[in-house]
């Protein structure tokens, strides 16, 4: 059994301007260990998937319908009790801003000892010794000294590692990090990174990296997901996905991105504009805005169809591949 | 392309800003400290370094955005001195801003953003002819010119940026600071705006300052690429050398911390890591400022600050172990 199991999850915002579907029909597993990474562009509700599995999606926000079972216990529908037990024990996430996750008017020690409190049964004096240990894991130097001091005295990246450190603090299973490093420089991102996957190592955690960086995904990943417009286009493992890309919107992705070896020459955007999630097309969401969109794709969606064994993808093209393949002329 | 002749130089540029520390005391941030680099015609050059290192602030100097507190800006082989040189100087240049959606004025209209420096250096005869100016430029940035009348919000991040090119266009410049210009857009849009750039630049012979923290874009752009550190300038070279060859041990860290979009190179890749954070700005380290961060110093680092000197052709550095680490 896997450790996450997220089945056809449809989650939805009630606006004034009618129903957003943000996530449509999502669905993995996570197992112990592994790193999962979330691609996609902004709106492609990678974030309110991860949202979704935390359940702390804002008021107009709702799961419709889909499982997401942690350990074989299902969270959809289980109350805020459960979920209380849930949040920071198993599940822990980060979020993007490190400058404004953090509570401003009280001291890093005093928040880090609150969520210790608040989810396992240490004691005031316990649970500053556990807050301290964590800020000497995450490499805070001083952290005696540091319990003490307002977020304002600390630079982003270590804001971003009293995160991480508060989201250890219980030793969830799942770490769930939203854009993690995306307000950060790159040499704060490299820190950040190398610490992460060292915690990984040693506590045996899962991560779930949601990011639009395809060069922190390849560096961090076992597994990638690629989202568009609330769906999954693209699933397999980090070499499956880079080097053998299935679906157009990935292909279009790794073309429009500067290369280690770009020698100059044009990159290759994806044309068009991200899609109206008020108002989806009947087809694959990306044939907009694809090249090789034909008349199949602006009619139905594509199911995800195995590709190979560590490999899945929702994308008519791969049929019509398939097709050629047999000698048949349809299509 | 080193025949070409220099469009804008700079020589010794110096930017201090006065930060109130007490009642009566102040203390200078030294945003900018002792730069000095030329940028030739049709040139790119790309501008990297962590947030906090100055970028910015050079490329809202150079622009006299800011007075500098110390330093000279030529361009076109003339001085910009008397508030008339800034003047003329102000209608051969632009800039483009970082952030889309803080950068337009929610009230105007796409037309009167993109008109606004024609009424401001009353650039037109008549209506007819702003007109016709504000949608030859919108033609070419790729936007539809039914979107004339529009107020910003109305659109996407990518476009919104079109609108600010398009404006930074209207004097028709020849050179123009672009400061992150696709940090705030998403990638499959980035693309987009960064051929762009490019096209612009081959139609109308523009010359790039291009400010951005994303290395592989701007090694993708740029001809050559300046490396700051704390205000100083610590490399300069092509972009291919500064990418495979960089000397400075700043460089070296920023360019192995660059995450590679590719899976097998991100395993191979040494990483080095650099500890700690950039110190504040007001409380530089004496000599280099990177030597707090630094695997190499020495005492001598803490002495003097390194000269920016040629090592090789085109190639300079600021590092007093040049020499020993490569």
């Amino acid at each position: 059994m896997a450790l996450l199991e997220v089945k056809d999850l449809h989650t939805s915002f009630y606006t004034p301007a009618g129903e957003v579907k943000a996530v449509n029909g999502v669905s993995f597993n996570l197992d112990h260990g592994k790193v999962l990474g979330i691609v996609g562009e902004s709106g492609s509700g990678k974030s309110v998937t991860a949202y979704s599995i935390m359940q702390i999606l804002e008021k107009t926000g709702k799961i419709v319908s889909g499982s997401i079972k942690c350990d074989g216990q299902e969270l959809v529908g289980a109350g805020e009790k459960v979920m209380k037990t849930v949040r920071g024990n198993k599940i822990s996430i980060i979020f993007q801003d490190p400058m404004t996750s953090l509570n401003p008017t009280y001291t890093i020690g005093k928040q880090l000892m609150e969520a210790i409190m608040l989810h396992t049964k240490r004691n005031k004096q316990q649970a500053r010794e556990r807050a301290v240990e964590m800020l000497r894991l995450v490499n805070i130097n001083e952290p005696e000294k540091r319990m003490n001091q307002y977020p304002f005295e600390f630079s982003g990246g270590m804001r971003q590692r009293i995160m991480i450190a508060m989201a250890l603090a219980c030793e969830p299973d799942i770490l769930i990090a939203d854009e993690p490093t995306t307000a950060l420089d790159v040499t704060i991102q490299a820190q950040i990174l190398e610490l992460m996957q060292q915690l990984q190592k040693d506590l045996g955690m899962a991560i779930i990296m949601i990011t639009h960086d395809l060069g922190v995904v390849a560096q961090m990943c076992d597994e990638v997901i690629v989202m568009y417009a609330g769906s999954i286009c693209e699933q397999g493992t980090a070499d499956e996905i880079f080097y053998n890309p299935k679906h157009e919107y990935t292909k279009g992705l790794m073309r429009s991105i500067p290369t280690v070896d770009s020698d100059g020459s044009k990159l290759q955007p994806i044309t068009g504009t991200p899609i109206d999630l008020l108002n989806m097309p009947a087809g694959c969401p990306f044939a907009p805005r694809c090249d090789a969109a034909m008349k199949i794709c602006l009619r139905e969606r594509c199911e995800r169809m195995q590709i190979n064994e560590w490999h899945q993808a929702a994308c008519w093209m791969n049929v019509k591949e398939a097709m050629e393949k047999e000698g048949g002329e349809e299509e | 392309m080193s025949d070409k002749k220099t469009l804008v130089e700079v020589k010794n540029l110096k930017e201090y800003f006065n930060i109130t520390t007490g009642v009566f005391s102040s203390k200078p941030l030294k945003a900018v400290d002792d730069v000095s680099f030329s940028i030739r015609k049709g040139e790119t050059l790309g501008l990297v370094g962590e947030s906090g290192c100055g970028k910015t602030t050079v490329g809202r100097t150079l622009l006299h955005l800011y007075k500098p507190t110390a330093g000279e800006i030529w361009f076109d082989g003339k001085k910009i001195e008397t508030k008339k040189d800034i003047l003329d100087y102000r209608k051969k240049s632009a800039m483009v801003f970082q952030d889309p959606y803080s950068s337009l004025n929610p009230r105007m209209t796409v037309s009167d953003i993109i008109a606004e420096p024609l009424d401001v250096h009353k650039m037109y005869q008549n209506k007819k002819e702003r007109q016709e100016r504000v949608l030859e430029l919108m033609a070419k940035v790729g936007l539809n010119s039914e979107h004339a009348n529009r107020y910003a919000h109305e659109f996407s991040g990518g476009q919104r940026q079109r609108i600010g090119i398009a404006r930074a266009l209207s004097m028709s410049p020849e050179f123009v600071v672009c400061d992150e210009p696709v940090s705030a857009l998403d990638v499959s849009i980035q693309a987009q705006v960064i051929n762009m750039f490019d096209e612009l630049q081959d139609e109308l012979d523009l010359t790039y300052l291009f400010i951005a923290h994303d290395l592989l874009v701007v090694r993708h752009i740029s001809d050559r690429i300046a490396v700051m550190y704390l205000g100083k300038m610590v490399e300069l070279a092509e972009s291919d050398e500064i990418y495979h060859h960089p000397l400075h041990p700043y460089t070296k860290s920023l360019m192995s911390a660059v995450p590679l979009p590719d899976p097998q190179k991100a395993r191979e890749n040494k990483r080095i890591v650099l500890t700690g954070d950039i110190p504040s700005p007001l409380n530089a380290p004496s000599g280099c400022p990177f030597r707090t961060r630094c695997p190499h110093a020495t005492d001598a680092c803490a002495e003097s600050m390194p000269e920016f000197k040629e090592v090789a052709s085109g190639h300079f550095v600021a590092c007093h172990h040049v020499d020993k680490i490569n």
